[in-house]
C-alpha cells in the first residue's frame, strides 16, 4: 500500500532544527494519501518550513513516489498536542523538555515549571520565554544547575 | 491601489502591519540590550514576517494579476504600503520599541481572535495560526513595560516618555472605514471599533502593575490605510527592498 510505505519514508524524514525528530514525531503530516502528502508549518515564520517540505520531496522522490503530491494547509493550525508520545520520549532524550500539554490558554502561559531533562527535577527557572529556535524557550535546572531548552506550548 | 480587489486591500493592510513591524524589529538583531532580548525581538520578528508573508499571498491570489507576497513585499512604493503609522515609527530606545508592541500586541491578539470567526476560510486560517504566537508577544511587551516602568528612575522616565510618543498612533487601529464596512458586512473584516473596550482594559492593566498613568490624550494621526505615511516609511523600504531594486527578480 503506498499511504503505509510513505508512512515509513516519512518517518525517517528528521527535522532540520531538531533532527532527534522525524517529521511524523512533530505532527506536521496531516494526511497520506496514495496521491499526496498534507502538512502543516509549526510556527508561521519558521525557516525550517521550506526546508522540511524540499526534504520531504527528496525523500519521496528518492523511493519512487515523485508522482506524490505535497500540499500545505494552515487549518487546523498545528499544536505541539501533536508531537507523539514518542516524539516527546525524543525530545527528552535529546535535552529539550517536551511542551506542556493542552494548548490552552494556561498552557501558552507556560507558568508550569519545566522538568529538567538531564536530572528531572523541576525545580527549574525560565531563563528567556524565546530562545534559539521559534519553538523553544530558555530554561536553568536549579538543582543540577544545568540550562536547557524547552519547546514551547503552542 | 483603489483598483485593488477589496479582499487584496484588506489583506494587504494586515500583511503590510505585520511587515513592517518585523522589519523594524530586525533592526534590533545584534544590537538589543541584552542577549534574551536580541533573541525575543528577532523571534518576534520573524513571526510577524511569518504572517506578513501569508496574508501579502491571500493579497496576491485575490487580485489575481500573479503578483506573490515577495512582489508585494519588494515591488511596491511608500504610498502603496496600508500599513498602520504605529508599525512604522522608529525603534528609538528599548523602551519606545517596547511601547510600541504592548500597543501592536494587544490589539493584533484580539484582532486575530476575532478573525478567526472570519466568513474568508483563508484569512480565518491565518488569524488562527498566528493569534497563539501573539499571545507569546504580547506578554512579552506587557512584561518589560512592568520592568521598565516599575524599575529605576530612568527606566521609568524612558518608559513614560515611550508610551508618551506612541500613544497618539493609537487610535488608528481601531478606526473603521468603508472597505472595513464594506468587508464587515459580508463577514470578511472584523468590527475594530468593537475591539477597544477590551483593548483598552488591557492597556490598563499593565499600565497599573507598571505604577504608570495613561498618556495624555492627543490628537490622533491617521492616514496609514490611505498611504499617507510618515518619512519615516521611505527609509525602512529603501533598506528593506534594496537588493530587489538594485537587482529587480534576483533570486537564492
Amino acid at each position: 500500500m503506498a499511504p503505509s510505505r510513505i508512512r515509513e519514508i516519512l518517518r525517517r524524514v528528521p527535522d532540520p532544527e531538531i533532527p532527534a525528530l522525524s517529521v511524523l514525531d512533530l505532527g506536521i503530516v496531516r494526511e497520506i494519501g496514495a496521491g499526496a502528502v498534507i502538512i502543516t508549518p509549526t510556527y508561521t515564520g519558521c525557516p525550517a518550513t521550506l526546508v522540511i517540505e524540499q526534504a520531504i520531496r527528496a525523500a519521496l522522490d528518492e523511493a519512487g513516489f515523485a508522482h506524490v503530491a505535497i500540499t500545505t494547509t494552515l487549518s487546523p493550525p498545528w499544536s505541539s498536542d501533536w508531537i507523539s508520545e514518542e516524539g516527546r520520549e525524543k525530545l527528552r532524550a535529546y535535552g529539550i523538555a517536551p511542551p506542556p500539554q493542552g494548548a490552552g490558554a494556561a498552557a501558552l502561559k507556560n507558568e508550569t515549571p519545566a522538568t529538567c531533562p538531564r536530572c528531572g527535577s523541576s525545580d527549574t527557572e525560565e531563563l528567556s520565554r524565546f530562545g534559539s529556535t521559534p519553538c523553544k524557550a530558555l530554561w536553568r535546572c536549579k538543582a543540577c544547575a544545568e540550562p536547557f531548552d524547552r519547546f514551547k506550548c503552542h | 491601489m483603489s483598483a485593488l480587489p477589496p479582499l487584496a486591500q484588506y489583506a494587504l493592510r494586515l500583511g503590510d502591519d505585520s511587515l513592517i513591524l518585523g522589519q523594524r524589529l530586525g533592526e534590533w538583531c545584534g544590537r538589543a540590550p541584552a542577549l534574551e532580548v536580541d533573541l525575543s525581538l528577532a523571534n518576534v520578528a520573524l513571526d510577524l514576517i511569518g504572517q506578513a508573508t501569508h496574508f501579502l499571498g491571500v493579497a496576491g491570489k485575490a487580485e489575481a494579476k500573479g503578483r506573490d507576497a515577495d512582489a508585494l513585499a519588494f515591488h511596491r512604493d511608500v504610498l502603496d504600503f496600508t500599513n498602520c503609522l504605529l508599525v512604522e515609527q522608529p525603534n528609538g530606545d528599548f523602551a519606545q520599541t517596547i511601547a510600541r508592541q504592548l500597543l501592536f500586541s494587544h490589539f493584533q491578539e484580539l484582532q486575530f481572535d476575532a478573525l478567526t470567526r472570519s466568513s474568508d476560510a483563508g484569512l480565518a486560517a491565518i488569524a488562527a495560526k498566528a493569534v497563539k504566537e501573539v499571545t507569546y508577544h504580547a506578554r512579552l511587551a506587557s512584561d518589560w513595560v512592568v520592568r521598565l516602568g516599575d524599575g529605576a528612575d530612568e527606566s521609568r522616565a524612558r518608559m513614560i516618555a515611550g508610551l508618551d510618543w506612541m500613544w497618539r498612533f493609537a487610535d488608528e487601529l481601531f478606526v473603521m472605514d468603508a472597505l472595513d464596512a464594506k468587508l464587515l458586512r459580508y463577514g470578511i473584516a472584523i468590527d475594530k471599533a468593537a475591539l477597544r473596550p477590551a483593548w483598552d482594559a488591557r492597556i490598563d492593566a499593565v499600565l497599573a502593575e507598571a505604577t504608570l498613568q495613561r498618556p495624555a490624550a492627543r490628537r490622533p494621526v491617521l492616514g496609514g490605510r490611505a498611504g499617507h505615511h510618515s518619512e519615516h516609511l521611505g527609509h525602512l523600504l529603501s533598506e528593506m527592498q534594496f537588493l530587489q531594486r538594485a537587482y529587480p527578480g534576483a533570486v537564492w
